[in-house]
């Protein structure tokens, strides 16, 4: 037997067959690998046909950015003209235009502080996430001041971007906590505060938020000390903090449902008691575990937070809302619907992004 | 005797031992649960006192004095509180039913779509996918009730559909049936028919089991429940007259109509739902291991069997108990009718009624006691069928 050498470079590599790549290689495969797929194809490219087309030149091309009122816009075209208008409301609400700096270092704090929660390379992180422990109240005090110089500004001012950012920002951090301590209350062997737990998860899960904002709104004054009130925004922020650890409760359930019953018998046996063993075995593991569900509930939360519309409140889609029955862009609740839906595209998708790559990050199983 | 250790202190013992101190633990627990319990309700009755209020459900069978532009049973405005309340949850049922329906029919074709081995199909769901469950499902629901309101003709432009059906900003026209004294045999039919079905399913099981002889089930059922009442129906001469819609004026008359807010607010929660179940049902059918599929085709069965015996019953497994949190998602957020002025029960009790009469609390116990006995209701539903389905393992 001889045994063939080939010396580096005598012989290149010959490209592929001219029929396993290239354009038409890949519309065989994608598009046209059977009959009722080249059929499937052809409708869906007939569909496409009716529909991109005429919607590309409605929303671009026929449409109408800049203008004062609805009469500058295309009778053809979308009239987008009310964007430069009410940006400002858009993302502001009724904030003093002379404070609105206010918001602007919130938000910029806000995105600091974010970095350091959710960028594991961050510069310094270890301070930072202090930073960020600390960063509710820094913004609640920019937001509504009253002390420490700032002006007091009423939360009936809040609205658009930022109401949405506040109600978000409030049911994260607070829902997470409260979420962690539910699903330890339901997993408990304590029969009293299991089932107190399991009675307060299954009721909030049970009614729609909005039944509970409407208690927010009309009836908590009952509950509380006769001649208290409080604001409106305080208690809409407890009832979707409340709501959303009730979700959250039942993710981070999964999560220690997960877990091996060895890694509890470990720490017991090591002779950790309860809080150790949960502070230092299991809560890491389960919480990684559940990351994907928390951020869902987070998105889930951040889209709810709309809801406050129907008590009055005036989130971008609220101020959306309005701006459709106003007389000067009357008709125009296409156009601005599809606005605010853009915003919220951007920031739900933008999460769900991060969910993934959180979940390829931390997924070490085997993949097929 | 005894020598002084760190332990004597009996109530310290106590606070060692395991069981006395998850007794004591849940004596403070339930004693602050109580208390809290005890403090509001009482703040409530002092409260109420305070301007003069009752908890009292009398208002219930008082004139309600208000319309409502959908109701499925006899209803007008000298109607009571409660006929009204029930109206409401007609309205719910309704639309939670049938949005689940079109919601699971569309999720699994986008479930299938995002599989597909075509490019074009995949990118064109996921595109959806991605926009429907990214946006408010609030949002959803005043788009398409301001297209359809905005952008639909007036009645008289109104896009006809065989002179029968008519699409405009007013809603969906189609007729509606009178049923004429024969009717009651084709229901007879119908009901038969699902009884003779039912009895065939089983038996064919039975003879295929025993046998291996399989009948053509689905068809022969098709068949029984559809194709006889069918013709019975002709043989009795149509005993259903249609009272067809027609232009008079400015608005249609005649017929029935399906409102504009119900359709916002029925293919909103559709479209926001399917997204979800589309996801659900792809990843259910990710899940099944890939040697589930080559054993089957190692043992020669065929691609559309394999599917039908093996993926799917696995599948279904996966995909019952997310698809079950999805339906009450779907049912509590059939409250967001509110927005666009839908009258279901929270419209209805929860929002004319209450401001009516003031009675907020009552109102809303109610309200809330309705939505948690409809979640009841589909979990426990879901339940079952998750139950039927799931591995029964020795």
């Amino acid at each position: 037997m001889t045994e063939q050498t080939y010396a580096p470079g005598t012989y290149p590599d010959l490209p592929p067959p001219s029929d396993t790549v290239g354009p038409i290689h890949w519309l065989k495969v994608n598009l046209f690998s059977s009959p009722i797929n080249s059929i499937v194809t052809l409708v869906a490219m007939y569909l496409l046909y009716l529909s991109l087309p005429s919607a590309i030149s409605w929303l671009f091309i026929d449409a109408t950015y800049v203008g004062e009122t609805r009469k500058d816009c295309a009778p053809e075209g979308a009239c987008m003209a009310f964007i430069g208008e009410r940006f400002n409301l858009f993302v502001y609400g009724f904030y003093p235009a002379e404070l609105r700096w206010r918001i602007n270092l919130a938000a910029i704090l806000l995105v600091v502080a974010g970095a350091a929660v959710l960028w594991d390379k961050m510069p310094a992180r270890k301070h930072m996430i202090k930073f960020a422990m600390v960063y509710p109240l820094i913004g609640a005090w920019l937001l509504s001041g009253g002390f420490f110089g700032l002006e007091h500004v009423g939360t009936h001012l809040f609205g658009g971007l930022m109401l949405t950012l506040t109600i978000g920002v409030t049911g994260i951090v607070f829902s997470l906590p409260l979420g962690i301590l539910l699903a330890l209350g339901r997993q408990s062997k304590l029969p009293i505060i299991k089932y107190f737990c399991i009675g307060f998860i299954e009721f909030i899960r049970g009614v729609p938020l909005i039944t509970l904002l409407f208690v927010a709104s009309t009836m908590l004054s009952y509950f509380l000390p006769p001649g208290t009130t409080f604001d409106l925004l305080l208690r809409v922020l407890i009832m979707v903090t409340l709501f959303a650890s009730a979700y959250m409760a039942e993710v981070i359930r999964g999560g220690l449902q997960a877990l091996p019953k060895g890694q509890l018998e470990a720490a017991d046996s090591l002779g950790l008691n309860y809080g150790q063993a949960m502070r230092l075995i299991i809560l890491p593991q389960a919480l990684k575990i559940s990351i994907p569900g928390i951020v869902n509930t987070f998105i889930g939360l951040y889209k709810d937070s709309t809801l406050v519309i129907v008590i009055g409140l005036l989130d971008p889609l609220g101020i959306g809302r309005a701006s459709v029955a106003d007389t000067a862009w009357l008709g125009l609740s296409t156009e601005v619907y599809l606005f605010v839906a853009v915003f919220f595209f951007i920031s739900c998708f933008g999460m769900a992004r991060y969910s993934l790559y959180l979940e390829n990050k931390l997924n070490t199983g085997h993949k097929r | 005797m005894s020598t002084s250790t760190p332990n004597t202190n009996p109530l310290l013992r106590a606070w060692y031992d395991k069981e006395t101190r998850s007794v004591i633990v849940q004596i403070i627990a339930a004693a602050l649960i109580l208390s809290f319990f005890a403090y509001i309700i009482n703040n409530a009755m002092v409260n109420l006192a305070a301007i003069g209020k009752d908890i009292n459900f009398g208002f219930l069978w008082q004139n309600s004095s208000y319309d409502i532009n959908q109701h499925l049973i006899e209803y007008s405005s000298t109607s009571s509180h409660f006929t009204a309340m029930i109206v409401g949850i007609i309205n719910t049922l309704l639309v939670a039913a049938a949005g689940i329906l079109l919601a699971t029919i569309l999720g699994f074709i986008l479930g299938v779509m995002r599989l597909s081995n075509n490019w074009l199909t995949q990118k064109i769901a996921y595109v959806y996918i991605e926009y429907v469950r990214n946006v408010p499902v609030l949002l959803h629901i005043l788009l398409l009730h301001g297209l359809i309101v905005n952008a639909l003709p007036r009645p008289k432009g109104s896009y006809n559909f065989g002179d029968t059906f008519f699409l405009n900003n007013r809603g969906f026209q189609l007729p509606s049936p009178e049923f004429q004294s024969l009717f009651w045999i084709v229901s007879a039919c119908v009901v038969a028919g699902i009884a003779f079905s039912w009895w065939f399913s089983r038996h064919a099981q039975k003879i295929q089991d025993e046998t291996g002889k399989a009948y053509p089930v689905a068809l022969i059922n098709i068949a029984a429940i559809v194709v006889l009442p069918v013709i019975v129906y002709f043989v009795l001469g149509s005993p259903i007259e249609w009272d067809v819609p027609a232009l008079k004026g400015f608005n249609f008359k005649g017929g029935m109509v399906v409102r504009p807010e119900f359709i916002a607010l029925w293919l909103a929660l559709s479209f926001y739902t399917a997204a979800f179940i589309g996801e659900i049902v792809r990843s259910g059918i990710v899940a099944i291991n890939h040697g589930q599929t080559e054993a089957a085709q190692a043992l020669g069965i065929s691609n559309s069997r394999t599917l039908k015996l093996v993926v799917i019953p696995q599948a279904l497994r996966v995909i019952i108990p997310p698809l079950t949190s999805q339906y009450l998602n779907l049912a509590k957020n059939s409250s967001l009718a509110l927005a666009i002025g839908y009258m279901d029960v929270v419209a209805t009790i929860g929002g004319i009624s209450l401001n009516q009469t003031g009675r907020e609390m009552e109102c809303m116990l109610i309200v809330m006691a309705i939505y948690l006995a409809i979640s009841l209701l589909i979990s426990s539903v879901m339940n079952w069928y998750n139950n039927r389905m799931q591995l029964v393992e020795r």
